[in-house]
């Protein structure tokens, strides 16, 4: 076995031993920081599988957003009190879980063991296409060109998810901001790490989205980046929460879905289609309809983050 | 221009049906973008639109005897997402247009704005997210690619769930919670069934899938997992434990909605994954395991509907049964049989009539609860005079759901018992049989202590106008009834002919 | 064994991992993480098609790619909306349990409830 080899078994195992921890872990926040570790254990296995925009979308959200929303939950979880009123699941119930997780995970492993030569795979149609969008980044062009109208679809998703979010508010909060992030004013590390890594991290941001046409990157990726930047900064309470009714947040929020909305109902008129490209013209378009995409993700990820509204408007 | 082959399968008219989810998407921005009042008003707005151009999809497959097809930015799959129309897709379109209109327009008393407020929580979220589960029921009904569909079954469940717990009682956020957890169950085991699909055929698309489907076994894991997903969120039994208290405890038009149309999204696309993409089992061995649990839905839903003792909860136990009436579909209508023809139609009519009569039953259970106070069906001596309308309603819905002519569930029933006698699967026309004597005796059950003597306090006035829409509904279902052999003829356009038929 | 094989039987693994977890875990917020775990075990069985899937000069086939982006957002979102809920269902009723018989509690004095 060559050195690749053993490094790949090794990643396995590891991955697979942090999800048993998180799993049988007794403690909640223990839980969610083998949460934590284990997407990123699983960023490396998508650089494994030649996965780089994957493997960015799953660290910056998979693991990182979703690590700040489960840890800033199990603090509130803890600090509300209250009485945990699970039962746990029966005797009949705890013969059955492994019996049939083992089956699903055993079909599964043999299904995937037995799946059909030669691989099936769309690479040369994607190819062909990609000239004309003018794209070197084929995911990019699956996302906002081949398959365009399941990522707008998947914006509009983000926008019901944030509403669905609010509703859970108070009648009397509705239109106040969320409870801020953080606990205390910032001071020492996290001031200079605002200082220093939020400049920093934004320039990131806006690099990956910028180089995400024709190298890894691109909206969903950059947005997490700028998404995440912003919520440190609202961790430290440098910022607070914005108001749920703020012209400008519903504005943000909606820009990705609309421009995208937008240029492809104008698809008719510029290129014979509803979401078509017109020839030449193609990658400008689809990095004007990224802009707007990164701009709703950096702004709609920090909002389901920081939840319903739990202040009232100010009169 | 991104290339494209000479578009063979589009046909003239396919824009619409991009015009038909793009309406209520853009809807849902503009409302979320003005707020406050607005988002009533672009509802309310949509509302002729929409059925307008359901009404016209409906139109352009009649006249063509064909499906519509529409490849998206002009390139077609396996690379490129398409979206179909066929018979039972426009049905179920113009239904969704009807129920929604028909809810929305009752729901205005409930969510309007109140005076002197720019913007009010439960409205604006109300407003929002019915018109997000029209645009998700649409993609559902048109779509023909299995991850779009996974979109669309995504927004349904982010639509469908912060309505049950839109009045933010603890009793519904905890049906919210426990309808979100079977959804996210459904979407996940279905998103897995996907990928295996895509590892053996290369593609997404239903009808490529259709042509290039041989068994494997990454296709019977796949069918399994996608299937056990689907039915999570259709509350088949035995995976129903969330519907009776997300749909008693949600508001009477939300109710409407989820139990007449939203339980069929993933029902539709369980019908397209089996009649579209799978072959039939030698045997049929997966769809006599469909019919089996939808008779235990229809017998145990029927008798649990019996002993509620809460007008909403019953109605809701009851959608429970109705839904297995739907699943005998898979055993009566698939493979090369003369009577498939008939189990089709008579599962489409079921799907359709159930829509309707349920629709127009939560509604006026909701006036009733508004009227009374209270929904307890014990307490209801004398409320079928103080309230005839919304009893009539009720039975005329009642109706419905028994199978009694003149009603589209008669008409759906008696296809159904034709086809199972034809077939000679006998077991399936004693369980409609049953079902029907048990929803005979619910429906009893809500009727008779109306119509005895008893004094009533109204707590409030009866609504004439909102009356008028659940009684327009419930007309609806029993016009079912008097259906054209034209109808139920288009109904079979584009039904897939994966084995040849006769 | 190959890299794409072994991230496939990873893969399966998780997806059993999880649904064992979401089956024996009564705490609602367990059960989000175990479904987290079951999507990215989906996730890698789209990833390792991709794998196989080069050709054309891509070491990976892009569509399965760009499905499992999607996948990882929309996932993000769905944690989202269920960690909404169950701290909404803590604040009304001082516990989060899917139970529809454990008692409701009121709030402790420190949670104020609406």
């Amino acid at each position: 076995m060559s050195i690749l080899q053993v490094l790949d078994l090794g990643l396995a195992i590891l991955v697979l031993a942090v999800a048993g921890w998180t799993i049988a872990a007794r403690e909640l926040f223990a839980s969610v920081v083998g949460y934590v570790a284990y997407g990123l254990l699983l960023s490396i296995v998508w650089i494994r599988l030649y996965a780089p925009d994957v493997a960015l979308t799953e660290a910056a959200i998979g693991s990182g957003v979703t690590g700040v929303l489960l840890v800033t939950t199990g603090a509130r979880l803890r600090g509300a009190g209250g009485v945990e009123a699970n039962r746990p699941p029966g005797i009949s119930l705890r013969f059955l879980a492994p019996g049939l997780a083992v089956l699903v995970a055993a079909a599964l492993a043999a299904v995937v063991l037995l799946l059909p030569e030669p691989p099936t795979t769309l690479a040369p149609e994607a190819r062909e296409g990609l000239a004309a969008t003018g794209l070197g980044n084929p995911v990019t062009a699956v996302l906002i060109a081949y398959r365009s109208f399941d990522t707008m679809l998947e914006k509009v998703v983000l926008v019901l998810a944030v509403v669905g979010v609010w509703s859970l508010a108070p009648d009397r909060f509705w239109g106040g901001a969320p409870a801020p992030l953080g606990r205390a004013r910032p001071e020492g590390a996290l001031l200079f790490l605002d200082q220093a890594l939020v400049p920093l991290g934004i320039l990131v941001g806006i690099h990956l989205f910028w180089v995400g046409a024709d190298e890894p990157g691109g909206a969903f990726q950059a947005g997490a980046i700028l998404a995440a930047m912003w919520m440190i900064v609202m961790i430290s309470r440098l910022t607070e929460p914005p108001r749920v009714g703020a012209r400008w947040l519903r504005l943000a929020l909606i820009a990705g879905p609309a421009v995208f909305l937008a240029v492809g109902l104008a698809g008719p008129g510029m290129a014979g289609g509803f979401f078509a490209y017109p020839a030449g013209f193609a990658k400008p378009i689809i990095l004007f309809i990224e802009a707007f995409m990164v701009l709703s993700i950096a702004v709609t990820l920090p909002m389901l983050v920081a939840g319903p509204p739990r202040r009232s408007p100010e009169p | 221009m991104i290339e494209t082959p000479p578009a063979l399968a589009v046909t003239a008219g396919g824009s619409l049906l991009m015009l038909a989810i793009l309406a209520p998407v853009a809807a849902i921005l503009l409302s979320f973008a003005l707020g406050g009042r607005f988002a009533e008003r672009v509802a309310l707005g949509l509302t002729p639109i929409g059925l307008a151009i359901a009404i016209a999809i409906a139109v352009c497959v009649w006249r063509s005897g064909a499906p519509l097809v529409y490849n998206v930015a002009g390139l077609p799959p396996p690379l490129g997402i398409a979206l179909r129309a066929d018979g039972i897709s426009c049905v179920m379109l113009v239904t969704a247009a009807l129920v929604i209109a028909a809810a929305a327009f009752y729901a205005r008393a409930n969510f309007a704005t109140p005076e002197g407020v720019t913007e009010a929580r439960a409205p604006l979220a109300f407003w929002i997210l019915i018109q997000a589960v029209w645009a998700a029921l649409t993609i559902l009904f048109v779509g023909g690619d299995l991850f779009n569909l996974y979109v669309a079954l995504e927004l349904l469940t982010f639509a469908a769930v912060p309505l049950v717990c839109l009045s933010g009682k603890p009793e519904t956020l905890v049906a919210a919670l426990r309808y979100l957890m079977f959804a996210l169950f459904g979407s996940v085991f279905y998103l897995l069934g996907a990928a295996l699909i895509y590892g053996a055929y290369g593609t997404l698309d239903i009808v490529l899938l259709a042509e290039r489907m041989r068994p494997l076994p990454a296709v019977w894991l796949a069918a399994g997992l996608m299937t056990a997903g689907l039915l999570a969120k259709t509350a088949l039994f035995p995976l129903h434990l969330w519907l009776p208290p997300a749909h008693a405890n949600a508001p009477a038009a939300a109710s409407a909605v989820l139990s007449g149309l939203v339980v069929k999204g993933s029902f539709f696309v369980t019908i397209r994954l089996w009649f579209t993409v799978l072959p039939s089992l030698p045997g049929g061995a997966a769809e006599a395991v469909l019919g089996t649990l939808g008779s235990a839905a229809i017998l145990f839903g029927s008798v649990l509907a019996l002993r509620q003792e809460r007008l909403k909860l019953l109605i809701a136990y009851s959608t429970l049964a109705q839904i297995g009436y739907l699943f005998l579909i898979f055993p009566l209508a698939s493979g090369a049989h003369p009577w498939i023809a008939d189990g089709w139609s008579g599962g489409m009519m079921q799907t359709l009539s159930h829509a309707f009569a349920k629709a127009a039953m939560f509604m006026s259970a909701g006036l009733l609860a508004e009227s009374l106070g209270h929904d307890r069906i014990a307490e209801f001596a004398g409320a079928g005079r103080a309230m005839p309308a919304t009893f009539f309603v009720l039975g005329l819905g009642g109706l419905s759901l028994m199978g009694l002519p003149p009603s589209g569930g008669f008409a759906a029933k008696w296809l159904l018992l034709r086809a199972s006698v034809a077939a000679d699967q006998w077991p399936w026309a004693i369980v409609m049989l049953a079902g029907g004597l048990l929803a005979a005796g619910y429906v009893y059950r809500i009727l008779a202590p109306a119509l005895s003597a008893g004094a009533i306090v109204l707590k409030a006035p009866p609504q004439r106008r909102r009356e008028a829409i659940a009684l327009a509904l419930a007309i609806v279902a029993v016009a079912l009834g008097f259906a054209p052999p034209s109808f139920f003829d288009f109904l079979q356009i584009g039904r897939a002919a994966t084995t040849a038929l006769p | 064994m190959s890299a794409s094989t072994l991230a496939g039987l990873v893969g399966a693994a998780l997806v059993g991992l999880g649904l064992y977890g979401l089956i024996v875990n009564p705490q609602p917020l367990r059960k989000i993480l175990a479904f987290n775990l079951i999507g990215s075990g989906a996730f890698l069985v789209f990833g390792i098609v991709a794998r196989r899937g080069a050709a054309a000069g891509f070491p990976f086939d892009p569509v399965p790619q760009a499905m499992v982006i999607t996948g990882i957002v929309v996932a993000f979102a769905a944690s989202a909306l269920a960690v909404a809920l169950i701290l909404r269902l803590r604040e009304e009723t001082g516990n989060v349990s899917l139970d529809s018989d454990a008692p409701a509690k009121p709030p402790g004095d420190g949670a104020g409830a609406s």
